[in-house]
This record gives C-alpha cells, structure tokens and sequence, in this order.
C-alpha cells in the first residue's frame, strides 16, 4: 500500500480510536487499582488507575482466608474443564455424524438439531425440566442442559466438510469402522476449530452465573465465582446511594465486601484476557463462518 | 449467534458482492457440501442401516438428549392451559383452557414489563446497531494498521467477559464517588455527585449504554467483515471523481453494506422482545425496580418464585407469539421494499 499524506481526518480518527480503547480499558485498570488498594482507605475515593494502598489483602481474603470463595473459583474451574471437554466431544461427535451425508438418519437429525435454534419452552418448563430431571443442587445442572448448541455443532461440521475424503476412504478400505475414523483420523484433523469451540465453551461456562442463581443456590458446594460476585452486587445494591451502611463495613476490618468484590472481578476477568487475544482469528473467521475462501 | 451466520449468507447472496469476497458455507437446510461414501440412493434402506452400525450409535444419545431438553420444554406449553401442580403428572392436571391468558391480560404489572421491555429492547436496538455501523465504518478507515488491529482487539473484550461483571462496571463507574461524577462534577456540568443508580429515569438509558460498552466491538464484526469485501475500484473511482472520505463511506461503503444490515435488523426486530433479564436483575435495584421489571423477571418472579407455573408458562408462549409476529411482518415488509430477506 502506497504511502498517503496524513489528513486531518485520519489526526481525528486517530483520536477517536484512542478514546475508543481508553473507554474500554478505563474500567478494568480502575477496578484492577482498586483491588491492590486498601479497603479503608478505597472509601476516600480518587483511585483511578494506581492504587494509593497498595495491599494485596483481598485477594489473601479470597485465596486465603475465605474458604467459601476460594471453593467457588475451584468449582468455577471445575464447571469449565468438565464443561467444555464434555461439549467438545458431544459437539464434535454430533457433527461427525451430520457431515456423514450417506448416514440414513442424516436428515431427521439435522432437521431436530436446526429447529432448537428457532424453538425453545422458555424459562418456566426448562425450570420444570430440571426439577423432574433431580438436576436441583446437583452438579450435572452445569453440564447437562448446556451440552450441545446448534451453532457450535454447524460451524464443526462446515470445518469437516472442507476435509479432504481421500482419508477417510482409504480408512475404509482398511476396513476402520466409522468410529474409528471418527476418532483416528477426523478428531486430529479438526483441533482448529476444536480449539475456538473450546473458547466459546468455555467462555460460556466460565461466565454462567444464572444456572446457580437458579438451581443450585441452595448448595453451597456448588457456588461460583460469577454467583459470588453476583451476590455481593445484590446486596450493595440495595443499600446503593446509603453511603452510611457502606462505612459501617469499612471500619469493621482491613478489608470489606466491596474491595472483594472488585478482586473477585479482576480473578474472574483474567483468564479471558489471557485467552481471547490469540483465539482471535479463529473466531472472527468462526464468526463470518466456515473459513474465508477467496 | 445464528443470525450472523444468516446475515453472513445474505451478503453473499446480493448480487453486488465480488468473488473476492469471503464465501460462507451455506447454513444446514440448504447444505450442499460434498457427499461422504456412496450415494445414497443405490443400496436399501435396511441394508444402509446394518452398515452404520456406529453412526446410529453415536447419534442416538444426542437425539435422546434434544428431545429430552430441547423438545420436552416445548411440549411443556400445555402448562398454559392446566392449572398445573407439580404433584401430580401432566396428563392428571386440570384443564383451564385460556384462563392463565386472560389473568395475564388483566395485569396491570404485565403491561408495565411489556413498555420495560419494548422499551429497552427498542432503544438497544436503535443505538446497537447506530454504534456497531459506525465504529465499523470508522474502524475500516484507519489507514494505521497497528492502531486498527489494536482497537478492533481491545473493543472485543467486554463482549467475552460476563454481565455480572460488566454491571459491577457500570455501578462501580457510576458511583457517587466514581470517575463519571468525578468528570461531571470537575468540569462544572454537575454541582454535585449525583447517585445515577438511584434514578429510576435513568434506567433504561444506563442499560442501554452499558450495552453499547459490551457489544459494539463484537457486532462490528460483521459489518467490517461485509466493508472487506467491498469492490476497491469503486473506491478508486470515486477518487477519481474527487469524492472525499467521507463521501465515500456516505455513498460506497454503506451502500455496499445494505443488504446485511437489512438483515440483522430483520433477526434482531425478531428479538425485539427477547431481550433476556441479565442486565436488569443485575443492574438493577429496589429504588428502580419500576423500570427495570422486563418480562423475563416477571416471568421469574410469578412463575417460580410465586409457584404459578402455569401462569409462567403463558407468558413465555406469549412472548414466543410476539416474536414470530414481528419477525414475519418485518421480513414481508423487507420483502416488499425488495431487500434481502431472511426467509
């Protein structure tokens, strides 16, 4: 591309973009500075984006000295691994079978597997579901009812028709059954996009909040860290604008439920901000789907 | 998610669009992708069968699990029609025919979920889209590639991370002692804090910015995605012509563009009403609750929270009737004007 002259168009769109991107980071350097910073002395206001106090005593709290919010990041972990290894080989097995045209139920499966993306019961006989199911306080809850989505099983199986037959042929002839070339041959051709499944999944689980919120909130084994955080924002809600009842926690310790609850942003920001970057590619080809072919 | 895939599928079909332009696989009802094994239509039925031994195997969990949560739900709707207790199985309910309908009706509070709702759903609507256009059609004017992949990059993350922290964001932000009241207070516009969280006025407006933070990076990409593969020699033309930047964008890059935005306004009209409950029980609290009541928390709040599932039930067919409406006579009206559309 040839060399142009800076307009002031191009000054102005510069400008732009930068607000654009201190807008955006703004609020996570200013949550993260209020989390080094002390609880007491947070309350005074003025933290921007360098903690005055600089401590690290809440996030001891959470990874210390609070059991219940050190076993929700556990279970948070927990929910995402067994989450997204269990979509990846449901999504991927599902999509093996669609991309499988001779397959005699071909059709019938892909037309209920479409449908659910225009139909769905709706909260109250999902909620009724579970219940019937016994999925209450249970931890299958965060497995089973999020195992499949459409979208992921389509953008598998658009990837596994780009895949050359030749070697599924030849496996054939060596007289490989279709599950063996499932898990032999097409498995390890497709880790590309197993890898941005793996991210939504992920993402997905890792941000799940309302499943507890709704099933599981009677079980304390099971809480997370998305559930936590949701619970101190209700609760400092209902006192918002009360600046009184705020300072009453201050002065009971070093800490309070509202510096926590911005450590508890930053654990929980974290791992996507470390993901997402090099997923990126594969996600916005993933998003314009199927692989941009000129 | 699916509507970009449509959206996507759109574009390619316009009859403007260069082959250069990135080709999107086509979604399942139309699928023309190349076949695996033989063709079908030479063996038996039965014989075919025995065959796929293994792949009627590893189907037949994933059709059992979405007939069991996908389909059973569905079937769930005949709630609406019981008065149905959950004692008893769903052929030993008593039939109630439309009463749950007309108590829904004569809810003064359903009317006002349904103007939260609207009202919310219309505005995020309005200035999604206005915010995803344009910071896309700026976006695709940085000529300083470092700077645009950079932005593009950065405007992604509120997308990923949750609302449970996106709402902690914005209260955090718009405290009496955050950095919004800090700005307003220290250039005067503001003589002193104002508690934004406790105005109920300020409701629908503060979820609606709050979207516009988390999404407008994501749904550029579409738009950026449709403006690459826009023809050049249109731009180089247009040069020649002595069309400014901005014209161009005006009269090239928007143009181009038509057909998908048709689109997603369809898909997202569509939704209007689905506008979920996340933001608004998150963001929300007792001193707004007047403006932060959608249908969703309705539906909560009587149909499990106060037991009345059948109650509950109505309202989600209700909410499901509205938007097939919508979607039906916003497609026939793109029909119409001879747009694109979706179906």
């Amino acid at each position: 591309m040839k060399k142009r002259k800076w307009t002031t168009f191009d000054i102005v769109l510069t400008v732009f973009m930068l607000f654009i991107i201190v807008i955006t980071l703004y609020p996570f350097l200013n949550i993260l500075a209020i989390s080094l910073n002390n609880a007491v002395d947070t309350a005074r206001g003025g933290i921007h984006i360098w903690p005055r106090e600089f401590t690290f005593a809440n996030y001891q709290e959470i990874f210390g000295s609070n059991d219940r919010l050190f076993k929700a990041f556990l279970m948070s972990i927990l929910r995402t691994v067994i989450g997204t290894i269990a979509g990846i080989v449901a999504s991927t097995m599902l999509a093996y079978v669609l991309s499988r045209r001779d397959f005699v139920f071909n059709g019938f499966v892909g037309f209920l597997l479409v449908l659910t993306m225009f139909v769905s019961g709706g909260l109250i006989p999902e909620y009724m579901l579970i219940r019937q199911l016994g999925l209450i306080n249970d931890f299958g809850v965060y497995i089973w009812p999020m195992l499949i989505s459409a979208f992921n099983v389509i953008i598998i199986r658009s990837f596994m028709d780009n895949l050359p037959a030749a070697l599924e042929e030849s496996a054939k002839m060596d007289g490989a059954n279709d599950f063996t070339i499932f898990s032999r041959i097409i498995i390890p051709l497709c880790l590309p996009v197993i890898a941005t499944i793996a991210l939504f999944l992920a993402v997905m689980q890792w941000n799940s909040w309302f499943d507890t919120y709704l099933y599981a909130r009677n079980n304390e084994a099971l809480t997370t860290l998305q559930f936590e955080l949701m619970k101190i924002l209700d609760n400092a809600n209902v006192s918002s604008g009360d600046i009184t009842s705020q300072n009453a926690a201050v002065i009971a310790g070093q800490t309070n439920p509202q510096s926590i609850k911005m450590a508890i942003t930053i654990i929980a920001t974290v791992p996507i901000l470390l993901v997402y970057p090099f997923l990126q590619k594969y996600f916005v080809t993933g998003l314009t789907l199927g692989a941009v072919k000129s | 998610m699916s509507r970009i895939n449509q959206a996507a599928e759109a574009q390619q079909n316009s009859s403007e669009s260069p082959s250069s332009m990135p080709t999107v696989k086509p979604s399942f009802p139309s699928h023309k992708g190349k076949k695996r094994g033989p063709s079908p239509e030479k063996k038996g039925f039965f014989k075919r069968l025995s065959k796929q031994k293994a792949l009627l195997l590893m189907s037949l969990p994933f059709v059992i699990w979405l007939i069991v949560f996908k389909y059973i739900p569905v079937a769930g709707w005949i709630m609406a029609f019981q008065d149905y207790k959950p004692q008893f199985g769903i052929f030993e309910q008593e039939w109630a025919g439309l009463k749950h309908f007309r108590d829904l009706f004569n809810e003064p509070m359903f009317y006002r979920a349904l103007e939260n709702t609207l009202g919310m759903g219309i505005l995020g609507l309005v200035f999604g889209t206005l915010s995803a256009i344009a910071f896309a059609l700026l976006l695709n004017e940085v000529r300083f590639l470092t700077l645009k992949k950079w932005t593009q990059t950065i405007s992604y993350l509120p997308h990923f991370v949750s609302w449970v922290i996106v709402a902690n964001i914005v209260i955090t932000m718009l405290s009496p002692e955050g950095i919004m009241n800090n700005l307003l207070v220290g250039t005067g516009i503001l003589d002193r804090p104002i508690n934004f969280m406790a105005k109920p006025d300020m409701f629908w407006g503060i979820v609606t910015a709050a979207d516009v933070w988390k999404e407008t990076g994501w749904n550029a990409i579409i738009y950026l995605a449709a403006m690459a593969g826009v023809d050049p020699q249109l731009y180089e033309a247009a040069k020649v012509d002595g069309a400014s930047r901005w014209r161009q964008m005006w009269h090239i890059t928007l143009p181009s563009i038509r057909p998908v935005i048709i689109v997603l306004l369809i898909l997202n009209i569509g939704n209007l009403i689905n506008i979920g409950f996340e933001k608004q029980m998150l963001l929300g609290n007792n001193i707004v609750a007047e403006k932060a009541l959608v249908i969703d928390l309705y539906a909560l709040d009587y149909g499990i929270g106060m037991f009345r599932y059948s109650f509950g039930t109505a309202i989600g067919i209700f909410k499901s009737v509205i938007s097939v409406i919508l979607i039906l006579i916003c497609n026939g009206f793109a029909k119409r004007i001879g747009e694109g559309r979706v179906f």
